[in-house]
């Protein structure tokens, strides 16, 4: 594929783009043949707008689309009604060539209120449609969005394309056969706009029509009235299309490898691969867990897998959680716990536990912003220090991380490698924008993945049937021991222990030895991952941008439209951050510069500045949005523009992208 | 199941390692009285796990010839929750103390007994903290002197047996480290299956010394401790005394009995399984009431494995494990391969 998806190349307010790239396609909605749109569903937190996100997306994934989303939702569960800190959006990028991001600005915004009018129109590109719901601009709904004149007749909108009718009257109208109450009634309003999005799209509703006869196959008539709905809001679109702004447009299917697909979000996809991770380990799964957001989805699914050996274990705390893991892994399960960045910390001491114990275990983090509370419900990539440093002690660890969620099955299936193989605890990192966003994934088949079986230690490894069970292999690993076995009874705990027996043996050379044992092991994964590619553009040369988690696509698409101008620039992207494959510090050392964005203040360009002593450049995004296409390309061309040392910094922060930063906390 | 009972000695379940308690610690007493129990249940070392936390009690695993586990701070509860969950068949016995069962990890315990994991845990209360040098513990009494309170702690304790049944324990015993009656507590405790509670005075000679010698020194035993057993009437001072119930207060009192006629004196009759007892029994007030010892509440209830495996078995019943299946779930689509034939 080489054609990019350029729908994202408008001016962001903030920062100066100053490529190409936004000249070469200007698409929007009513010009036919667009490669790619990306539209917004924007509405209150009760107006069900991830849901209609959600289905949207299936039915794009159906059409033969590429796509990616991005779900922002508010912190708080039932905020106020028609605030605009009570805002839910769903942006959904799709188009006819490979979809990385979900998207900078929208072609398309849907409002069902002056809040989420208010909060997302000036996202939207310029000559752009927002579609608006009249029937919700009341005087009151524009007081709490803090309107002080209705800004669909005040003139304010005339950048963009408005279309502005009263849904909620014509979703009314369109129920009113089935007698449902005013209340129910206008729950109808999000699948009247689905049914007006599918028109638009040139979408199939009968998948819908399907979903929503299942959701509702015990009450009937609502599955009737929100057909009903969906179809007159299809209608619509057939009648409108010749009054005002409003195109229908088809957007052609990627030629995408032949096989069974489905969409998968992050935490999906983690779910999976650790139930794959230990099946090709041969072991049952033991999962501790403690509710947190964005974490907690993990266990939601997990507990609907338990055919597959899996013991789910909802514990009081996210200490006990990570300790019920180890115990459980002690006693022969493969132990997984997850969490997010506060509970990550909280597991700190029980992480070191299983360092010195030498038990393999997975520990998920799903990052949110931070520190302590920080933002729950947004993402970050802040915690890399935490994983690689956080401990006490000389504490290493092998840490992973998934670039997106289909990336995420695969990046679950080596930690359950790593950790087994290597008898240790390894950190997956994820993030809030993987865990929630999904993106179509192409179903593996099991047979191809290469078993890891586990073993455990039978009799004695010892003189004169003794056990000794910190006696290492040649890659330093010991033998796995299950309690219940005959003959191996021994003790093994937080302190420090002699080699061999593991007995208790503060000796400044047992210290010593053990410590340097456990660097070596770790070390040695390195020798155990694959080699560092580079996924776009050339083994060295000017630049290299250097990426690691869920900032992959918005690299991705910076890089490839940085080259179809003609820059020297290679996108280099790191999964295995500790320890780092063996082949990366030659690799970079062939590149004149390295850019590193990271959505923190810099810290993977830090471990590359230490491992390597390469003047890896930092570029930070600290806003809780993930970093837009046009910020990345603009940071590339500065190291092509002449101007000197003008590279890197900080994207300041923009108040269009999702989530948007100046919606008013109460 | 193979249910041969093993045939160990106290010998088969004792280390090769060197014991480094203090001389004349109350450790070194519980420990033997373990070891002298563990043959008499049938108890196998190959599936005996001994767990502990941080502490000078939690030493304890690496002393008895079975599985050990010595942790962190606080969290055996846990740890060997995912034990117990992993492999059922295990016995699994909690060592813990006042600092770390009742302290850091007093979530943790107070978990482990409202889901009744089937194990026994074995509370060490010396009142103090050993191990960190001598500062008070939650069981202190107030106006303990120590590094950390220097004229006398000022917080109140903690109760650890009126906690664990507050927890929800379904078993609450008691006893003392140089007690002869200690391994019948702790048979006790492990035939009952579920979480099985055992408050432990031990004495720490180095910074607590002698804490508990107001009812375990030989001269006052007799009259400052009540030995509870099932069915028999609840007499202390050579039975010159009993606990009744009052009836206007509904707390139990001190009544003389005269002629070992303990019926007319109105003394109450032990009854492991009755809870309001429990309470009552754990909440007297040493110094007007003798100390309860031996078990006090013993009433199974299901326990928290039994319960996850079951719950697995009715969610799992007519499925199979077909991972292909479970990654091609949910609304799937097909890409034909356009150059295919």
């Amino acid at each position: 594929m080489t054609t990019i998806s350029s729908v994202t190349g408008s001016s962001v307010p903030g920062s100066s783009v100053t490529g190409s790239s936004v000249t070469d396609s200007q698409v929007g909605p009513g010009k036919v043949g667009a490669e790619a749109v990306v539209v917004r569903f924007a509405g209150d937190s009760g107006d069900g707008m991830q849901l209609t996100g959600g289905q949207f997306t299936l039915s794009t994934a159906l059409a033969g689309n590429d796509l990616a989303t991005f779900p922002d939702f508010p912190a708080e569960i039932r905020a106020p009604q028609g605030t605009l800190f009570g805002v839910s959006a769903f942006q959904i990028n799709f188009g006819s060539s490979e979809i990385t991001t979900a998207g900078d600005a929208p072609d398309v915004l849907v409002a069902m209120n002056p809040a989420a009018l208010k909060t997302n129109i000036h996202a939207l590109k310029p000559g752009g449609l927002v579609i608006i719901d009249t029937g919700e601009f009341t005087r009151r709904n524009l007081e709490k969005a803090k309107y002080e004149a209705d800004p669909v007749e005040d003139g304010s909108l005339a950048r963009w394309d408005v279309l502005a009718f009263d849904i909620s009257a014509l979703t009314m109208e369109a129920v009113k056969p089935f007698g449902l109450g005013n209340k129910e009634a206008l729950r109808c309003k999000n699948m009247w706009t689905l049914g007006l999005a599918l028109w638009m799209f040139d979408r199939d509703r009968q998948p819908l029509v399907d979903w929503l006869n299942a959701k509702f196959a015990q009450h009937p008539v609502l599955a009737q009235a929100n057909v009903a709905a969906l179809n007159a809001g299809h209608a619509y679109g057939e009648t409108a299309e010749l009054a005002g702004p409003l195109r229908k447009q088809h957007i052609d299917p990627v030629p995408s490898e032949p096989g069974l697909y489905r969409t998968i979000t992050g935490a999906e996809a983690v779910s999976l691969g650790l139930v794959a991770g230990a099946q090709l380990a041969e072991l049952p799964m033991f999962f501790g867990g403690y509710p947190i957001t964005p974490a907690s989805a993990i266990l939601h699914h997990l507990v609907k897998m338990k055919e597959f050996g899996v013991t789910t274990f909802q514990a009081e705390d996210e200490i006990a959680a990570i300790c019920a893991a180890i115990g459980a892994s002690y006693a022969g399960h493969l132990g997984v716990t997850s969490s997010s960045g506060p509970g990550l910390a909280l597991k700190g001491e029980a992480m070191g536990l299983a360092i010195m114990t030498e038990l393999p275990l997975v520990i998920v983090n799903s990052q949110r912003g931070g520190p302590s509370t920080g933002l729950p419900t947004k993402t970050e990539q802040s915690d890399l220090y935490q994983a690689v440093y956080g401990r006490n002690g000389d504490a290493p660890l092998p840490v992973i991380a998934a670039r997106s969620p289909a990336d995420a099955f695969e990046c679950a299936i080596e930690a359950c490698r790593i950790a087994t193989q290597f008898m240790t605890p390894v950190i997956l990192l994820t993030d809030g924008y993987i865990g929630n966003a999904s993106e179509p994934w192409k179903v593996p088949d099991p047979a191809t993945f290469t078993p890891f079986p586990a073993h455990f230690l039978e009799g004695p490894n010892g003189p004169d049937n003794t056990v000794l069970p910190y006696t290492r292999d040649d890659r330093g690993v010991r033998p796995w021991i299950r309690p219940g076995t005959e003959g191996l009874m021994h003790r093994i705990g937080g302190i420090e222990k002699a080699l061999g027996t593991g007995n208790i043996d503060y000796s400044p050379a047992a210290h010593q030895a053990q410590t340097d044992a456990r660097k070596a092991r770790i070390d040695g994964v390195a020798r155990a991952i694959p080699a560092q590619d580079v996924c776009l553009g050339t083994e060295g040369g000017t630049l290299a941008v250097v990426g690691w988690g869920s900032t992959f696509g918005p690299i991705h698409q910076a890089v490839r439209r940085a080259r179809r101008r003609g820059l020297d620039v290679s996108h280099v992207h790191v999964r295995h951050i500790w320890p780092l494959p063996e082949n990366l510090g030659d690799l970079l050392a062939r590149f004149d510069k390295v850019l590193v964005p990271e959505m923190n203040t810099g810290q993977f360009k830090t471990v590359l500045r230490d491992r390597f002593l390469i003047d890896a450049v930092p570029l930070s995004k600290i806003s809780g949005q993930p970093f837009a296409i046009a910020e990345l390309e603009e940071a590339i061309g500065r190291f092509f523009d002449g101007i000197p040392d003008n590279e890197g910094g900080v994207v300041s922060v923009n108040d269009t992208q999702l989530p948007a930063p100046e919606i008013e906390q109460p | 199941m193979n249910d041969m009972t093993p045939v160990t000695t106290l010998k088969d379940w004792e280390t090769d390692q060197e014991v480094r308690w203090c001389p004349g610690c109350g450790d070194y007493a519980i420990l033997k009285a373990v070891q002298r129990t563990l043959p008499m249940l049938g108890a196998d070392p190959k599936n005996t796990v001994f767990v502990s936390g941080i502490g000078c009690s939690s030493r304890f695993p690496y002393y008895v010839e079975s599985y050990g586990f010595h942790t962190i701070h606080g969290r055996a509860p846990a740890v060997a929750t995912g034990i117990k969950l992993a492999n059922p068949a295990l016995d699994v016995w909690l060592v813990t103390g006042d600092g770390d069962g009742m302290s850091i990890g007093g979530n943790h315990t107070m978990h482990v007994l409202r889901r009744n994991l089937d194990c026994q845990i074995l509370l060490f209360n010396n009142e103090i903290y050993g191990l960190t040098k001598g500062q008070y513990s939650p069981t202190s009494r107030v106006g303990t002197p120590s590094p950390t309170s220097p004229v006398g702690s000022v917080d109140r304790p903690a109760s650890p047996c009126a906690f664990a049944l507050g927890s929800g324990a379904r078993f609450v015993a008691r006893g003392y480290d140089v007690s002869k009656d200690l391994p019948e507590v702790l048979q006790a405790a492990y035939r009952h299956r579920g979480a099985a509670f055992v408050e432990i005075f031990q004495n720490c000679i180095v910074y607590n010394k002698d804490r508990f010698d107001d009812f375990t020194a030989k001269a006052v035993a007799a009259d400052n401790q009540i030995q509870l057993r099932h069915g028999e009437p609840l007499l202390f001072a050579k039975e010159t005394k009993g606990l009744a119930l009052d009836l206007e207060t509904l707390s139990l009192k001190v009544v003389d009995v005269a002629d070992g006629d303990w019926q007319a004196a109105g003394v109450a009759v032990h009854n492991v399984r009755n809870r309001g007892l429990a309470h009552m029994l754990v909440e007297m007030p040493f110094g007007a009431f003798p100390m309860a010892l031996g078990v006090i509440y013993d009433d199974p209830a299901p326990t928290f494995e039994s319960a996850v495996v079951e719950e697995r078995a009715r969610l799992t019943a007519g499925k199979t494990a077909d991972l292909a299946r479970l990654l091609g779930k949910g609304q799937t689509w097909v890409v034909e391969d356009r150059h295919a034939q």
